[in-house]
């Protein structure tokens, strides 16, 4: 992104048939090549990638937990060695946590963030793909380790003295430390460009009241990263000294393996608020299609995303109370900890108000959503159970906590994942996915996810810890155990009838024109799938619903999506002010380029080499590295564009 | 060998926390059950709300497309109402929260016993730290206590974080290395308590049990001193202590004897234990074959080596070791 000209009025215009459309693909459109695939830095490809890649991980952490709870499964069983099961639960923490919970719903936003605040891109789209390949190559660098039987297996919290070369010596917990630096760097642009994003690249008129949710959802998500992340990638460097040169920040001598727990959940309870925010985002905006109304209470919802964020930097040490701090600071933590519950309870009575203002009518995707608000109360309460500090203390590390947990990732990040699914790939791919086959997906979810994990709440409650590989008997856990892998089984299956309606609804699907549900938001007013450009004159934004203006009647100045600023000269989109969005630039935005990819690859040799001592890879990785951003950063193109589209 | 290996006898789930037996615990029994009552109620109340508004406003006569949208109501005393009752719920919640940790904060009377407890891969050191030099000793896993009086525990970790934890008597307490943490607590009817390690350690994280048991005065005064005792070496088992000090003398300790190891448990009083392990196998003739001619088959990944004994000679150790009453 480059500010240009500022001094230039672009023209206003009416859009006419397929100009400028047909004009502007040729500027933004991507070659359907191998170079233009890997080049691409269009966001809606990005987001697509984004979201394939997580599910991706998704279903291995899945197939890991299916494999432990063969394990659990009974009292005694011998399916798993200790090693392997340990291995197995880490990766499936890691996986589900760091690659799909956080990155799916960085695809979402990527692909819609532009759509729905009606730009051509990110801010900043070669960092957009940079990020990407960055999440891509520490995905496959961690997950290179597990194959070739050096998985990490101290769990993703990867206490120490543990995680320490005297306790745990192989090459596992090095690569789990370096992948997750790596993990770091992409999360860490990628949330500097939403937050860009979201500042200079509105529709004119598009104030911050009038923003979705979501977009408020990923904002505070990505600020709380660029906050939060630098703790856990300092930790793991840190980690990494230690165990590669002899460094002594987490020494026991002094009791320094309490840093570590802080430097990490200092990190990983926001982390927790940045993969429910954005999903919640996603039902704030997505279930008032369904209710035919416009959500209740806006200004409380967007709010209450900001406050929860800015509570969750003050409760990690419920992470904690275990570990013998004072009762007065367990108090204070203990309080906040009750607190936070408050912003989540208005956007639980906005959505149930929601419901009952309005006039439901019900889909697969609204029943997504719908249910979500019953998995996020449970997910609540659970929560809110823990904050108690002497409850607490018999609830932590046990199957009560497991249960929470995934009630909070499952329940307000899987279910929303699948309803946005159900309501945005028609906007992806021009087809509707089908309702009937939906209808079974999300009972098979529902139940199944219900039957699985609601007895872990009573299996904590009857004592039994998490992180064991297995169980005596006589210790009255059996009968709930095997009712609970039954449940995860049933609840693959619905995730499986997902991925069976997605494939057959790609060829089969129901075409679904530009706005299948009648929906509010800018998104919808642009043909699925979008082209290249997203839209062909910038619109021109009155309101919060711009769609729904006709049908609310409302008055006052109306939104203008088919007439707007021509901005044709390139690869150009329009920059406004902060708050207000008034226009005040024009952006020049760039071409496909490999450099992204090649300052990813890189990167990879750095920290490959890094890992193995092999000091060359990492040198020839850094030029490399050096190359492509000589290459990103060189302005070649600017004036250039200006001479050859001429004025 | 005294009682059943696990005990906790005849409760059905002998590790919950619903039902406590000692003030450390029971306050935060009473909010726990407290918080279930109400969370119970919110899911159920916010469940009907969301079943209800779809079941009473749901459209099914038409597609999303067609239904007409409207802003009717602003829907703000949902929040409203939502916020004020949430805000009650959560006041009285923290209140009793604080109170309930001022109340097991520290016992009421000053403690009758003081323990040192260290977490180990994969077992607890108990050590008795009493007035002379020759009334400390240190046993395993077994943690015995007077009934009615309140212990203090110091916890200590010997390699990672440990977790200790009696669910009917004490929340968990991490044993970090570096550190000494205290925790107390007080069992007011004699049993046996199951408790387990909850921090993850390791391979063996799942094995790690500890029990208490809470005997009245006397009989924990008896158990005292018999443990407190160095026994003499019964001439009869040297062919098996010889074998002792050769293969497992390293790790282990018999007081009285030259064998003074300290990775493993220390075995001079082995008889007077339920379990072997921590937990893993009962401690009767076959458990502890078993346990000295394979560990790793038991326990995959456990500190302790196979010995790699002849027939005779694992006899030998085994009489001895069942001479250490």
């Amino acid at each position: 992104m480059t500010a240009l000209e500022s001094d230039r009025i672009p023209r206003t215009v009416r859009v006419d048939g397929d100009w400028p459309g047909a004009r502007l693909e040729e500027i933004w459109g991507t070659a359907p090549t191998l170079k233009g695939w890997l080049s691409c830095v269009d966001h809606k490809e990005i987001g697509k990638h984004y979201i394939l890649t997580a599910f991706a991980f998704l279903i291995l952490g899945g197939l890991e937990a299916l494999a432990m709870r063969l394990q659990l499964a009974g009292p005694e069983r011998r399916l798993l060695s200790p090693e392997a099961y340990n291995q197995l639960f880490t990766m499936h923490g890691l996986s589900m946590i760091f690659l799909y919970a956080g990155p799916v719903l960085t695809g979402f936003s990527n692909y819609l963030w532009p759509l729905l605040l009606g730009s051509r891109d990110m801010a900043f789209p070669r960092l957009n793909a940079f990020s990407y390949w960055v999440y891509l190559a520490a995905g496959l660098f961690i997950y290179a380790g597990f194959v070739a039987g050096h998985g990490p297996d101290d769990g993703w919290f990867n206490y120490v003295p543990y995680a320490s070369r005297a306790y745990d010596a192989g090459i596992n917990i090095d690569i789990y430390a370096l992948g997750l630096i790596l993990l770091g760097i992409s999360t860490t642009v990628g949330a500097a460009n939403f937050v860009v994003t979201f500042l200079q690249t509105r529709a004119p008129g598009m104030a911050i009241s009038r923003v979705p949710i979501l977009t408020w959802g990923t904002l505070t998500a990505s600020v709380a990263n660029l906050l939060a992340v630098p703790s856990v990638s300092l930790a793991f460097f840190l980690l990494w000294m230690d165990r590669q040169f002899g460094t002594r920040f987490f020494a026991t001598a002094g009791g320094q393996p309490l840093l570590w727990q802080h430097l990490f959940w200092m990190f990983g309870h926001p982390w927790v608020y940045v993969v429910v925010l954005p999903a919640m985002g996603m039902v704030s905006d997505a279930l008032p299609t369904f209710c035919r109304r416009p959500l209740v209470g806006y200004t409380a919802v967007a709010l209450s995303t900001v406050a929860t964020m800015a509570l969750g930097f003050g409760v990690w040490v419920h992470h904690m109370f275990a570990t013998g701090m004072p009762s007065l600071a367990l108090s204070f933590f203990s309080g906040a900890s009750l607190i936070i519950t408050l912003p989540s309870a208005v956007a639980v009575f906005a959505w149930i108000a929601t419901i009952w203002t309005g006039r439901p009518v019900i889909t697969t995707a609204f029943l997504f959503f719908a249910s979500m608000i019953v998995l996020f109360v449970i997910g609540g309460v659970s929560g809110f159970m823990t904050a108690a500090v002497p409850v607490d203390w018999q609830l932590t590390d046990t199957y009560f906590v497991v249960a929470h947990i995934h009630y909070v990732l499952i329940g307000i990040n899987v279910f929303p994942v699948v309803g946005a699914i159900y309501y945005w790939f028609p906007k992806m791919t021009g087809r509707l996915l089908d309702e009937r086959l939906g209808l079974w997906n999300f009972w098979t979810m529902f139940v199944g996810f219900n039957v699985g994990f609601l007895p872990m709440h009573l299996l904590g409650l009857l004592g039994m810890p998490r992180r064991v590989y297995t169980y005596g008997h006589g210790l009255g856990w059996s009968g709930l155990n095997l009712l609970v892998t039954a449940g995860s089984f049933l609840f693959a299956a619905g995730v499986l009838l997902l991925l069976v309606n997605v494939v057959l609804s790609l060829r089969r699907g129901k075409a679904a024109g530009r706005d299948p549900w009648g929906a509010p938001t800018l998104e919808w007013a642009v043909p699925s799938p979008p082209p290249s450009y997203n839209f062909a004159v910038i619109p021109i934004i009155a309101s919060r619903h711009p769609l729904w203006e006709e049908r609310l009647g409302l008055g006052g100045a109306r939104s203008k999506l088919d007439e707007g600023y021509l901005l044709d000269r390139g690869r150009e989109t329009l920059g406004t002010t902060a708050l207000d969005a008034r226009p005040n630039l024009i952006l020049e935005m760039p071409e496909d380029s490999l450099a992204p990819l090649l300052l990813a690859l890189g990167l990879v040799g750095v920290f490959v080499g890094a890992l193995a001592h092999a000091w060359w890879v990492t040198a020839v990785g850094g030029v490399i590295g050096l190359i492509a951003l000589i290459d990103w950063l060189w302005p070649r193109y600017i004036h250039a564009d200006l001479e050859k589209v001429g004025g | 060998m005294a009682g059943p290996a696990d005990i906790s006898a005849g409760r059905a789930w002998p590790m919950n926390y619903l039902w406590t037996h000692g003030p450390r615990a029971d306050p935060a029994t009473a909010l726990t059950w407290a918080m279930i009552v109400l969370s119970t109620a919110v899911v159920v109340i916010v469940t009907l709300l969301v079943v209800a508004g779809v079941a009473v406003r749901g459209n099914r006569r038409l597609t999303v497309a067609e239904a007409p949208v409207k802003d009717e109501g602003d829907g703000l005393a949902w929040i409203s109402i939502g916020l004020v009752l949430t805000v009650i719920a959560l006041a009285g919640t923290l209140v009793w929260t604080l109170e309930a940790l001022a109340a097991i904060d520290s016992p009421a009377r000053p403690p009758a016993l003081t323990l040192e407890i260290i977490g180990h891969e994969w077992w607890w050191e108990v050590r008795y730290l009493g007035a002379g030099p020759g009334q400390s000793f240190s046993t395993a896993n077994e943690i015995h206590i007077p009934v009615g009086v309140p212990v203090r525990v110091w916890l200590k970790g010997a390699d990672v974080i440990h977790s200790f934890w009696i669910p009917a008597l004490t929340g968990k307490t991490e044993t970090i290395p570096g550190r000494t943490n205290l925790t107390w607590l007080q069992a007011d009817r004699p049993g046996v308590y199951r408790g387990q390690c909850t921090e993850y350690c390791g391979a063996q994280h799942a094995h790690m049990a500890a029990f208490v048991i809470a005997e009245p005065a006397a009989a924990f005064a008896a158990w005292l001193r018999s443990q407190e005792a160095t026994p003499a070496v019964d001439p009869e088992f040297a062919a098996g202590q010889a074998v002792f000090q050769a293969s497992c003398a390293k790790c282990h300790a018999v007081r009285g004897t030259s064998a003074h190891g300290d990775k493993g448990p220390d075995l001079t009083h082995l008889m007077s234990r339920r379990t072997l392990a921590a937990g893993v196998v009962p401690n009767d003739v076959d458990g502890l074959s078993g346990w000295i001619a394979n560990p790793q088959a038991l326990k995959p990944g456990a500190l302790m080596p196979a010995t790699y004994l002849s027939g005779p000679q694992l006899a030998r150790l085994r009489a001895y070791l069942e001479s250490l009453k």
